[in-house]
């Protein structure tokens, strides 16, 4: 693996301007001052209540995901290549669901396989024919970005059901100001406060046609015990909307209510953090508790707007993943601006055989995996752990991509034995409303704090960094 | 707003009151037995505060004798005490994190600090008298400042008022149940009225309403048994009295009420027992029986804990 790109520091010594100002504050701050403020920061997350809980951990059911104080900086003029190439790319990810759902040239075009979406398991045939207002079925997003030089960003995963994290992009920047109000003062840093308005009008913009003028909007959980649960009542206070679970929710007549202390509420909108298996188990999984029976029929009916719409797994899968260039070009006839990685479609013979020989030094990944559980990272694998993956491809070998192991840029990280370089990806999220698509700058930074490691996953011991678009 | 909700302030304010209930319970517990055997007499302290607790069924599954040891650990940190403190302050952490966006701030911080306290200090329970003695008064604070961040930082809307009747609701029982534990020591028939046992037993009573001092200002006599009756039922000007607890009760009730623009069950149920306890008096009471009276009154105030969940939080 060749050398990383590192975000600050250019090899022979020269920095990156984007990094100018900070650099000399490092220099005039004293380590220990930074390690003060690092733990005045880890205090506040924790009185704050800022956690998530790792699955299968019975040991720390809540947890904080470690923060980095050195803020991770990107230049206006990056930053307007990246909103340019993450709009084009939910814009085609949006037209491409409607397609699926219901013309479906795109399979007629032979460019995508007909059993790559109708044997998945993520596509919802009570999706076929069904319209959503406004033709959004994505209406947050989050892609994962990483960089591998100065010039090329790509895209390494396209999150298009639930995607979490930005409570995360909200926190840090007020945890950051609060800190180091000093280091703000010496640079122009796009706000990223807007965030939460901009998510409510994207959300009352795709009310059904049968809501009141004024839409009643819902966020709904799957509950306490749910990773995100912090996530989910911090969006619901920001937003000023009614956090809700399915035991609140009651459909009568193809409506949607929550149960209130002064009578039952008609519901317009919900921004359901809830996968799409357990929202109604009249539909989905019968022995969903999480669920609300008969929310689909009233979904159906066009009397509730469910962001982001069922079915928009199919837009997200890995083995999908792979034909996002075609989905562009496909849709708005233009190139795409962001890249893809490279990825081996283990389906295919020719690939697989391609994997199976060089498992050594690529990354696998389940097709429907998430959270960076159940991937093969070749390089850094035991022989054994090769094997068992060796073993899965050949049995199911749709179940699996390959990617090769990406040199992910690095950013200045404080570690036990002071500053070093830590491999670090972004996610910005996308907003989709009935007219526009917004991101507001920057997004969510996570960084991998093992020296070398390239997994930045909250759940595998990543962490999280602010990320500062300069204005210029 | 959501029944839900509503329905978990209510609990995180009962929880949080109970959690002070027994903090203050076996602190007062806590001095009477180290008063020599020659003032108390041979009753054992730990059984009644167990009573009071209302857990004595429970604690004797498991235990053969009530001591100090056991009793302190039972109502303080046994997981298998539903409502032992720790559990109460879990609990009432559960509760706010179910409704964050309902609390401000300074309730979330205050609770959550505790939850954190919980495990970090008090983890492995207390060895000593003195341990016991800061756990106890960091209880208690937790409950204070609960109790007053919500009172200076809510907005005065349903989500207060309902946290309120949680509150006076758990109050108004808790205090009924001390007085129905140790009712026969108020009793004015007693052969040993005014005896040293009597009066460690009677401050004992008023130390766990924190209604010693009280007593003092309002009655500026020495400690007669029916003026402590008197105080912990009758005297509104108490916070934990159960005339006060049903003053708020139904000024909260009331609340709601206007603001919904509808009154129900809750409401009269409410108006209906604060009537009673107004009209009544001390005498009347000793005759028809304090046993009977406060019997009585737990059974209505459970009816009106039945009563709002019904109409509002399901």
């Amino acid at each position: 693996m060749a050398l990383a790109f590192d975000e600050m520091n250019l090899p022979g010594g020269a920095l990156r301007p984007a990094y100018l100002e900070l650099s000399r504050w490092l220099k005039e701050t004293p380590p220990d001052a930074l390690e003060y403020r690092r733990q005045e920061a880890e205090l506040l997350f924790r009185r704050i209540g800022i956690t998530f809980a790792v699955y299968g951990d019975a040991e720390a059911q809540e947890r904080l995901i470690p923060f980095d104080v050195i803020p991770r900086i990107m230049s206006a003029k990056e930053w307007a290549i990246l909103e340019k190439g993450l709009k084009q790319r939910v814009r085609a990810l949006n037209m491409f669901l409607r397609d699926i759902y219901h013309n479906r040239d795109i399979l007629r075009a032979d460019i995508i396989p007909d059993d790559l979406i109708f044997q998945n398991p993520v596509f919802r045939p009570e999706m076929n024919g069904q319209d959503v207002p406004h033709d959004v079925y994505v209406h947050i997003a989050g892609i994962d970005i990483v960089r591998v030089d100065s010039e090329n960003f790509y895209v390494l995963e396209d999150n298009a059901r639930t995607p979490s994290g930005v409570s995360y992009m909200l926190e840090n920047r007020e945890i950051m100001m609060r800190l180091f109000p000093d280091l703000f003062a010496r640079h122009r840093v796009a706000p990223v406060e807007k965030y939460p308005d901009e998510l409510l009008s994207a959300l009352r913009s795709v009310a059904p046609l049968s809501a009141a003028a004024e839409p009643t909007v819902a966020l709904m959980t799957p509950g306490v015990y749910n990773s995100a649960y912090y996530e989910h009542s911090f969006l619901a206070d920001k937003l000023g909307i009614e956090l809700v679970e399915g035991r609140d929710l009651i459909v009568k007549n193809d409506e949607v209510f929550m149960r209130t202390t002064e009578g039952l509420k008609r519901v317009d909108v919900i921004y359901r953090r809830v996968d799409d298996d357990y929202l109604d188990p009249l539909t989905f999984r019968p022995d969903s508790a999480l669920g609300v029976p008969g929310l689909m029929s009233a979904y159906a009916a066009g009397n509730v707007t469910l962001a982001n719409a069922v079915g928009t797994g199919i837009a997200d899968d890995k083995a999908v993943y792979s034909y996002m260039p075609d989905i562009v070009k496909f849709y708005l006839s233009e190139e795409p601006i962001l890249k893809n990685v490279p990825t081996w479609r283990c389906r295919e013979p020719k690939d697989l055989a391609y994997v199976l020989d060089n498992l050594g030094e690529l990354v696998v990944k389940e097709v429907h995996g998430s959270g960076g559980y159940g991937m093969l990272i070749g390089p850094a694998a035991t022989k054994a752990t090769i094997e068992a993956f060796r073993d899965k491809l050949k049995r199911e070998p749709e179940g699996f991509i390959a990617q090769p192991t990406l040199a992910l840029s690095t950013c200045p990280t404080c570690t036990a034995s002071g500053l070093a370089p830590r491999h670090v990806d972004l996610r910005p999220f996308v907003l989709t409303g009935s007219k526009h698509v917004t991101i507001v700058p920057g997004g969510l930074t996570r960084v991998a704090l093992k020296e070398g490691s390239l997994v930045v996953n909250s759940s595998q011991g990543g962490g999280t960094k602010d990320t500062w678009i300069l204005d210029e | 707003m959501l029944s839900r909700t509503a329905e978990n302030l209510y609990w995180l304010a009962r929880y949080v009151e109970r959690a002070e209930y027994l903090a203050r319970t076996i602190e007062a517990t806590l001095r009477v037995t180290a008063l020599p055997n020659t003032y108390v007499g041979k009753t054992n302290e730990w059984d009644s505060a167990l009573l009071t607790a209302g857990v004595s069924a429970s604690f004797y599954e498991i235990h053969d004798e009530a001591d100090e040891r056991s009793v302190v650990d039972y109502l303080s940190f046994a997981p298998s005490n539903p409502s032992s403190i720790r559990n109460c302050i879990e609990n009432a952490r559960l509760n706010s994190r179910s409704v964050r966006t309902a609390l401000t701030g300074e309730m979330w911080d205050t609770i959550n600090g505790a939850w954190i306290d919980l495990q970090e200090v008090w983890g492995k329970g207390t060895k000593t008298r003195e341990e016991l003695t800061k756990f106890l008064r960091f209880v208690q604070e937790t409950s204070l400042r609960f109790d007053g961040s919500a009172y200076r930082t809510m907005l005065r809307n349903d989500a207060y008022w309902f946290s309120r009747l949680g509150l006076h609701l758990e109050r108004a029982d808790n205090t009924a149940r001390i007085l129905d534990v140790k009712y026969h020591v108020l009793l004015p028939e007693e052969e040993h009225v005014g005896g040293p046992l009597d009066y460690y037993q009677w401050t004992s009573i008023l130390r766990s309403v924190s209604a010693l001092t009280a007593y003092h200002w309002v009655y500026r006599e020495t400690l007669k048994p029916w003026l402590i009756a008197d105080l912990l039922i009758l005297n509104d000007s108490l916070p934990r009295s159960l005339a006060s607890c049903y003053g708020n009760l139904v000024r909260n009730l009331d609340q709601i009420g206007v603001a919904y623009g509808r009154q129900g069950a809750a409401q009269r149920h409410a108006r209906g027992v604060r009537n009673r306890l107004e009209h009544s008096h001390m005498d009347d009471i000793f005759q028809h029986g304090v046993h009977e009276f406060i019997q009585e009154f737990i059974g209505d105030n459970s009816r009106l804990g039945e009563i709002i969940t019904k109409q509002y939080l399901v």
